[in-house]
């Protein structure tokens, strides 16, 4: 087994800026009111992942889920601590990919495999794989800012998925999706998981959590809480649970309801 | 959501990597380094700077045509300046080709992350390839009109020397190390405070009037003994220097020997040694450039 991604005391911090203008800034100053305020969003976090290990990383919003993401695929630097990956990182961060809104699909397409890494020929090669998945007929060639959500999540998907990544990371990626691709989603996921690559997939849903992760990470403000099984995990995070019959829980499975 | 159950038999997966740092290391360098993904941004803002407009990339063309003839008539015509300086018309647009140039990789590379925000704030990338590709797409728009100038050049007679090409390689070094160095700078800081691109905008329209374009260096040099410092700060602009280096190519070989005395001093009289020690502070500049862009970049994504 090789690692895939390590994490060592990885800290994130954001500064808030509550004012924008001179102004309001020299006002606040004087009334006493603080300008700006440290928000830790990831806070002292250590795990190691192997190759082909796929993780349910599992918390409530705004818990860092997404910064942490962010960190692993490179968009952020650890203001503290160490992070490595090994190989190549695709995925969605955060509901979508970065499309820029005035360019076609097509364009967009040739962007972001550019970007994911993916040379023109590499990119050519599977521009109809891709086009066929992603189900966009017509609108291809359509600026992406007239696309629906879930045309917009589908193009982002597909092109992630094709890239041939060694670690894959999907953000709440199937919270558009009707249920048709959110099946054809999760098997294409399944079917990455069974070649090796590792995944990384934030979900609220717990059944769907079960069903393609090894293991499970929880975060709660910033600090990783929990590491271990799926099933532990997920009783984990349902300790403040009051009404835990199972019928509730089922509904809460099918929805993906916020936890 | 549906529940889907992996199918047939797990395989593993060799990698062969290192376990590195997943973020780029930034620089420069690795923009170059992947010379695809740039040409797909510059290819983009072309498309984009003219979507959706009937003339299209002729716009590059008739924006600066439109403003040479409005100088070329209010200030050769009304103003008698053509009357002074021999081949007025290159003397001035010599200037512009190479302001305009300035102006957008400048203007171009300060708003280019700001433009590019959402790319920016999801996907791991250099991100000196925004400034660097408004470099490009500005020069893209140059090479035409530096075409017109050699052109416009040949046929009043013109004959390329050692010290023309000279004065050009270091104008051209000079005025592409400077605008990239502001470019790189403004760029970052844009992100922090918007103000910073209205402010490039106000010293572009400057610009025009504070390099001897439109008016001959002799007019700034009769004053170097009784302004020393405005002198001395006038010809310390690269833009400036830039420019005179240009007219070093495509405007002084055109005028006559016998014109030239009438003149008085076209260029510094140290304008050699003044351009290599510009160009080497420009370097430095493009270097502090880097190092601040590197510093704050982590910080995009949050302040976007």
């Amino acid at each position: 087994m090789t690692t895939s991604i390590l994490v060592e005391n990885v800290s994130k911090h954001f500064t808030m800026q509550y004012h924008r203008t001179l102004k309001q800034m020299a006002v606040a100053r004087m009334r006493g009111i603080p300008t700006h305020e440290r928000f830790t969003a990831v806070n002292d976090v250590s795990f190691e992942v192997q190759q082909g290990e796929s993780i349910g990383l599992m918390g409530l919003n705004g818990s860092g889920k997404s910064t942490l993401l962010k960190l692993v695929n490179g968009v952020m630097r650890p203001d503290e601590g160490n992070l490595r990956t090994r190989g190549r990182i695709a995925g969605l961060i955060a509901k979508g990919a970065g499309f820029h809104p005035q360019l076609t699909g097509r364009e967009n397409l040739y962007l972001n495999g550019a970007i994911l890494g993916m040379s023109e020929k590499e990119t050519a090669s599977k521009f109809d794989e891709i086009v066929e998945f992603a189900a966009l007929g017509k609108f291809l060639d359509t600026p992406v800012s007239h696309y629906s959500s879930g045309m917009y999540a589908r193009l982002g998907f597909s092109i992630a998925v094709h890239v041939d990544a060694d670690v894959f990371l999907a953000d709440e990626v199937l919270a558009v999706g009707d249920r048709p691709f959110k099946r054809k989603c999760l098997e294409r996921m399944q079917e990455i998981r069974r070649q090796g690559t590792t995944i990384f997939y934030v979900s609220h849903a717990t059944a769907s959590v079960r069903s393609m992760c090894d293991r499970v990470l929880v975060l709660e403000q910033g600090s990783l809480t929990y590491d271990g099984p799926v099933e532990e995990g997920i009783r984990h995070l349902h300790y403040d649970d009051d009404g835990d019959n199972a019928k509730s829980k089922a509904v809460d499975e099918e929805l993906g309801a916020d936890i | 959501m549906p529940v889907v159950e992996m199918k047939g038999e797990r395989q593993t997966r060799v990698v062969d990597a290192e376990l590195l740092p997943p973020s780029p290391k930034g620089g420069m360098r690795e923009v170059f380094q992947q010379w695809y993904l740039l040409k797909l941004i510059v290819r983009r803002q072309l498309a984009q700077q003219y979507s959706a407009s009937l003339l299209g990339l002729m716009w590059s063309y008739v924006q600066p045509a439109l403003r040479f003839v409005v100088y070329y008539f209010a200030i050769g015509l009304v103003l008698q300046m053509h009357k002074d300086v021999p081949n007025f018309a290159l003397h001035l647009f010599a200037g512009m080709v190479f302001v305009h140039y300035f102006g957008e990789t400048w203007n171009g590379g300060t708003r280019s992350i700001w433009a590019n925000r959402a790319l920016v704030q999801k996907m791991r990338m250099p991100r000196e390839v925004f400034p660097v590709a408004a470099m490009v797409t500005a020069a893209y728009h140059t090479l035409p009109q530096m075409l017109v100038l050699v052109v416009a050049c040949a046929v009043l007679g013109w004959t390329p020397s050692w010290a023309v090409l000279g004065a050009l390689a270091l104008g051209i070094s000079l005025i592409v190390t400077f605008a990239m160095a502001m470019g790189l700078f403004f760029s970052a800081i844009n992100v922090f405070a918007r103000d910073f691109q209205n402010i490039v905008a106000t010293v572009m329209q400057f610009m025009h009037f504070l390099v001897p374009m439109i008016y001959p260096f002799e007019r700034i040099y009769s004053a170097h003994d009784s302004h020393r410092w405005l002198y001395e700060i006038y010809v310390a602009n690269p833009v400036a220097q830039g420019v005179m280096l240009m007219q070093r190519v495509f405007w002084y070989p055109t005028v006559d020997e016998s014109e030239r005395a009438a003149l008085g001093q076209s260029f510094p009289p140290d304008q050699w040694v003044r351009g290599l020690i510009t160009l080497a502070i420009s370097v430095v500049l493009l270097w502090l450039a880097q190092r601040y862009f590197s510093r704050v970049e982590n910080k995009f994504p949050e302040r976007l």
